[in-house]
């Protein structure tokens, strides 16, 4: 659905993106994450058309985005960052005239506006003006907008900018109902999100691919895989020195409250070191009352990698 | 063509969206309705040698509102899509570029033409009032306002031009402002001007919108003019489709 080979984009002479090379399939949804900067909305606004890039190329749905670029742009829903609209029209008159000029058939127009005004929840709104409407309904008429002319593909920018708990779940649901039919492509600071909703993520920082893998994969990667949580009493015993001793521990961190210790432990990637730790509390008799295995998340991953002294 | 269609009654109804739209219109109604009665009390006390109709398109209210209103209808056109982002949907829709530009000239055009649509109820009332024509023929009704129709595509595009060049609306105004004005005043240079060549006048002469006006006026239509002012809104909507394309390779 989307390719792009050795894409770069310079704003004078800085680069803001770099031999950006990747491709999404039909049905995929891909995150698209990076630091505030790393090039995000640059790629994205070159796959929308809006502007070409310095170098290199990228088709949307087998078209080229510069020379073919208003055949790529009818196969393309695109949500831009902020959602820009027209605060002058309402909320049905907008829709109704993006449907327009995105051709959809005349007498389709009305079915397809009822459509994404039944999917994105803007009923209640229809006859509202868009300048009065909440941060969450106007990103939901970009999204609506991006929906009409039932695109194979769509663009989203940063859906879940500056919307509340309750509005970031419903919207994520919807992406990833979406995702059954179109092929999605969003960018997001959101990491829980992308773990729950994306089949694939592409890792951007300061205009380069730093990862390009499924969450699962990437998560499997990472040094830090993780850790577990121990809190123990452990009476005279240093905790710590026999903790260490366990294999696949790498690292324990001590912390007490009282009595109780609270051991973090940094363990070896794919290492399970729980039964092991049981083991020794019994044998030591120590009481134990929290012992958790903390998973690594995305969260961890995208800091490990666009972190500036790890890289 | 359905999507040129679409964009231009946007940019039609956006005009009446914003209060800029009856803030012009109410300005301009002001303006020209006491330039019509000054006109016709003055004629009422002395014997003179042209008609109301005459009068009232070649006075110095009616060249002063007429200067003003161009930068007013244009400045929003291209800064305000910049300015508020708006570009990226549209441009990201499936249109062309002409298509944009095009629709936002003629969306210009046709508020525009709703503006002279009052003023020429005044001949009307004149003529019911007094029992006088208010024009000597027809052809003088029809000269004046296509004179108003040439020389108000050759104003907005040069607005047009000017709002596509930046982001602020301000700087739009003061640029198509400034660049009316000073071709107005181009054409007045052959008055100040006494001791240049004649061949020089002459060429001033061309560029003369009071000149211009003055014949079609009277019903005298000069094909001249017409050929100046329609090539000159091509060429100033072409360079503004060229400043519009730039755009992508300045962002």
């Amino acid at each position: 659905m989307i390719k792009v080979e050795n894409l770069t984009k310079r704003y004078a002479g800085q680069p803001a993106i770099q031999d950006l090379n990747f491709e999404v399939g039909k049905g995929e949804i891909m995150g698209f994450l990076g630091p505030n900067g790393a090039g995000k909305t640059t790629t994205m606004r070159i796959l929308a058309s809006f502007m070409p890039p310095t170098s290199g190329r990228a088709t949307v749905a087998g078209f080229d985005v510069f020379a073919q670029s208003l055949q790529a742009r009818a196969h393309l829903g695109y949500m831009p960052e902020n959602v820009p609209l027209y605060s002058d029209m309402r909320v049905t008159e907008y829709l109704d005239y993006r449907a327009a000029l995105k051709g959809v058939p005349h007498r389709r127009v009305a079915e397809r506006v009822g459509d994404v005004k039944e999917l994105c929840g803007l009923k209640e709104v229809e006859n509202k003006l868009i300048a009065a409407l909440s941060k969450g309904y106007r990103q939901r008429v970009g999204l609506a907008d991006a929906l009409l002319h039932e695109p194979d593909l769509l663009i989203l920018d940063e859906p879940t900018i500056g919307l509340d708990p309750n509005q970031i779940r419903q919207v994520r649901d919807l992406i990833k109902n979406l995702g059954k039919q179109h092929t999605i492509l969003l960018s997001t600071h959101i990491l829980p999100e992308v773990e729950m909703t994306c089949s694939r993520v592409i890792i951007i920082h300061k205009g380069r691919i730093e990862a390009c893998d499924t969450p699962e994969s990437l998560l499997g990667k990472i040094r830090q895989a993780g850790g577990v949580l121990v809190e123990a009493k452990v009476g005279a015993d240093n905790g710590a020195e026999e903790l260490k001793k366990i294999p696949g521990v790498r690292d324990v961190i001590v912390d007490s409250d009282g009595d109780w210790k609270l051991f973090s432990l940094r363990v070896e990637s794919g290492a399970d070191v729980r039964e092991e730790i049981f083991r020794l509390a019994t044998a030591r008799q120590w009481s134990v009352r929290e012992l958790t295995q903390r998973r690594a998340t995305l969260e961890d991953v995208f800091v490990e990698i666009t972190h500036s002294d790890s890289v | 063509m359905r999507k040129f269609y679409t964009l231009l009654s946007r940019e039609v109804r956006s005009y009446f969206h914003s209060p800029i739209a009856y803030v012009v219109l109410i300005f301009f109604l002001l303006i020209a309705g006491v330039d019509f009665y000054f006109q016709v009390s003055f004629m009422n006390q002395r014997q003179v040698q042209y008609t109301v109709q005459e009068a009232f398109f070649n006075s110095v209210f009616f060249w002063f509102a007429f200067v003003m209103i161009f930068p007013l209808i244009t400045m929003r056109l291209f800064a305000e899509e910049f300015k508020l982002g708006t570009i990226e949907p549209l441009m990201t829709a499936p249109v062309r570029d002409w298509q944009v530009v095009l629709s936002k000239f003629f969306g210009a055009l046709i508020f525009y033409i709703i503006l002279w649509i009052p003023p020429a109820f005044y001949f009307v009332i004149f003529q019911y009032i007094a029992g006088q024509p208010a024009a000597h023929s027809a052809g003088a009704y029809l000269g004046s306002y296509l004179m108003l129709l040439l020389l108000g595509m050759f104003y907005l595009s040069i607005g047009c031009l000017a709002s596509v060049l930046t982001k602020n609306q301000i700087i739009a105004a003061i640029i198509s402002f400034c660049a009316i004005t000073l071709l107005f005043f181009l054409g007045l240079v052959q008055f100040i001007l006494l001791d240049v060549s004649s061949a020089t006048r002459d060429l001033l002469g061309y560029f003369s919108a009071i000149e211009h006006m003055g014949t079609f006026s009277r019903g005298v239509i000069d094909t001249r003019p017409i050929v100046f002012y329609l090539s000159m809104t091509a060429v100033i909507l072409a360079l503004t489709y060229q400043a519009f394309q730039s755009r992508k390779w300045r962002l």
